[in-house]
């Protein structure tokens, strides 16, 4: 598959044309260039290190949606093993947007949630572009249920650009729906990791990131709107979308600084799409430390800390 | 009018009239657009005497009529706002946050009170939807927290009259975090077995609607409120086309079986005593005598409406 590459890349796609241009000609002539190859490989390599090096928040976002980003199908089939599909909320519907199952991660049973966005227009009809509607959230409370009767930690993989807004969502409560799953999540008696894997869009993204492990890709995003949104809402105009993601501070390593993510899992050179099975391996690595790390607590000590971490947030002035 | 007055062009002559009235004096019902008298209105707990319409009330003026006079303690009342971003859009988020507190005298968009509901000991809190859309950010999630404590540590029901566009941007993430520190609060309300009620009032969107607005043991809704998730001009671009006359509106809601009841406002000091006092195994607590005030006061179970004041 042809690497897509965004605008502010221009400078490493170049480079990368160039030495597949090399790689063509290399093929079928004497002429020894695989030093050249080097060369060039190399200087693809600093380049993008330099400019990956000094990202904006709005160059992240792009990264975060690139339609290449490895998404929740790839990672269930990298990081996990045996996995089944669990379908519907057993009262209305299938909601495609969000995929649950139960999987093994190095052996061991998890309940695993997570935003598909599709990867063709065909699909992403299918999967309403990764929009959950209620039935969505209650087939993953229905998981998450599931998950803590039989003891399976439970891990989510976000990637939403939010909750679909429309017509039968509100009909069928979308508002209750996300609702109760904070509820439920901020007392369930198992470990939740979370993972944003690309977009955490508002409350469709907290709808299944209510955990006790929050974690993102280094090049993901999580905001409480859409950059567009909050433009067009705060500045008048979707346009200043940019502006929007610098003032949110959407980025991972700045909500690190922020103390409102426990972990930031770091990505390949050049963004997640670029080594998938590298960044598939990074993970599950992640994910089999957090379990872990979670494991040591009994359920009681568990759902404390949990609360007392969602009792934490927030930045105000006594007196 | 004199010779000179006619000369006058019309735009004088408007700015002349509108100086006469002190502002505010009279307010025109969204409802029927009848003239109302804004102190008789105020009266009525702005509600429109003509239609019934549910005007939008303060924060404040809610809790002063809902909870008995006496005895009463505001909860975090010295909680001030930060700007933890530096957020900046068109305008400083520091200078949004100091004009709204000029405007309404409030420190941030929640008021939560200690007091008693018709000698019941409860917490209440209302949204200052004057105070930026009343919009949720780390103050409002921390006096919500507050108040749900206070209920668990004294054994008291806790309501809250919602009415705020969602989650505030300006504390961005911290806001979105307010959703999930609030309903965290609620499961431990819910553990300890005391009842939140929850009203929802006009309007409840977005990030408190899908939190703290939605987690009542009973949900109420005052006539005619917007209440849901996205917002109806946002549900308009994504689906393309136009929303059913009353879309989001309570009376829908409550005919989709979202909500428990509609409750007109001047009768939710009834409604809610006699729920709460029935889940926690009190006594039925006395109605209250009408308001003269009030001659279209709808009886006490009124036919739900389906079509209403819902344009």
């Amino acid at each position: 598959m042809d690497l897509k590459f965004l605008d502010f890349e221009q400078p490493i796609a170049e480079l990368e044309a160039k030495i597949d241009a090399l790689r063509f000609v290399g093929a079928d002539s004497d002429i020894n260039i695989s030093e050249e190859i080097d060369r060039l490989t190399k200087k693809r390599d600093s380049v993008t290190r330099g400019i990956f090096a000094s990202l904006t928040p709005w160059q992240v976002v792009q990264l975060a949606r690139h339609p290449q980003r490895p998404d929740t199908l790839y990672y269930i089939e990298q990081c996990f093993t045996d996995f089944q599909e669990l379908h519907g909320d057993r009262m209305f519907a299938e909601d495609r947007s969000l995929i649950c199952g139960l999987a093994r991660l190095e052996g061991r049973p998890v309940a695993l949630i997570g935003h598909e966005k599709g990867r063709d227009t065909k699909e992403r009809i299918e999967r309403n572009y990764g929009m959950t509607r209620p039935e969505g959230y209650r087939k993953a409370l229905r998981i998450m249920r599931l998950a803590e009767k039989f003891s399976l930690p439970v891990i989510t993989l976000i990637d939403t650009k939010g909750a679909y807004p429309g017509v039968g969502a509100e009909e069928r409560g979308q508002s209750e729906a996300i609702a109760r799953n904070l509820f439920v999540m901020a007392g369930l008696r198992t470990p939740i990791v979370s993972v944003v894997i690309g977009e955490g869009g508002s409350g469709g993204a907290l709808a299944i990131g209510v955990a006790d492990r929050m974690l993102m890709l280094q090049y993901s995003i999580y905001s409480v709107i859409s950059p567009e949104g909050c433009a067009s809402i705060l500045w008048k105009t979707a346009e200043k979308a940019e502006a929007a993601a610098e003032a949110m501070g959407v980025t991972a390593d700045r909500l690190q600084k922020l103390g409102l993510v426990d972990d930031v899992i770091a990505e390949p050179l050049g963004g997640a799409h670029r080594d998938p099975k590298a960044m598939a391996e990074t993970l599950k690595n992640a994910l089999i430390q957090s379990l872990a790390d979670l494991d040591a607590l009994d359920a009681d000590t568990l759902v404390r800390k949990r609360r007392e971490k969602l009792a934490g947030y927030g930045v105000f002035k006594e007196g | 009018m004199s010779w000179f007055d006619k000369l006058m062009p019309s735009r004088i002559k408007t700015e002349k009239r509108r100086r006469s009235v002190p502002e505010g004096l009279w307010v025109k019902c969204p409802g029927c657009s009848a003239q109302l008298y804004r102190a008789e209105l105020k009266r009525n707990l702005f509600v429109c005497p003509k239609c019934n319409h549910h005007l939008r009330i303060g924060a404040r003026e809610r809790l002063e009529w809902f909870l008995d006079p006496e005895p009463r303690e505001e909860i975090a009342a010295d909680l001030e706002p930060q700007d933890p971003l530096k957020f900046k859009d068109s305008k400083r988020y520091r200078d949004r946050l100091s004009q709204a507190q000029k405007e309404t005298n409030e420190r941030d968009a929640l008021i939560v009170m200690a007091g008693a509901l018709k000698r019941i000991p409860v917490v209440a809190a209302a949204f200052e939807f004057r105070f930026m859309g009343g919009s949720m950010g780390s103050v409002v999630g921390e006096r919500f927290v507050r108040g749900v404590r206070h209920c668990i540590e004294h054994k008291r029901p806790m309501i809250c009259f919602s009415a705020s566009g969602g989650a505030r941007m300006q504390e961005a993430l911290y806001s979105l975090l307010q959703m999930a520190k609030t309903s965290a609060a609620l499961a431990e309300l819910a553990e300890a077995k005391l009842p939140y009620i929850s009203v929802l009032t006009d309007p409840t969107m977005g990030g408190v609607s899908a939190s703290l607005g939605f987690l009542g043991d009973v949900i109420i809704a005052e006539p005619g409120s917007l209440i849901g998730f996205a917002g109806p001009r946002v549900i308009e671009q994504t689906v393309k086309q136009t929303l059913p006359v009353g879309f989001q509106r309570a009376e829908f809601l409550l005919e989709k079986g979202a909500v428990d009841m509609i409750v007109d406002r001047r009768r939710a000091r009834d409604e809610i005593a006699a729920v709460i006092a029935k889940l926690m195994n009190l006594p039925q607590p006395d109605e209250e005598p009408i308001e003269p005030t009030s001659p279209t006061l709808p009886p006490a179970t009124p036919e739900p409406s389906t079509s209403a004041n819902a344009a």
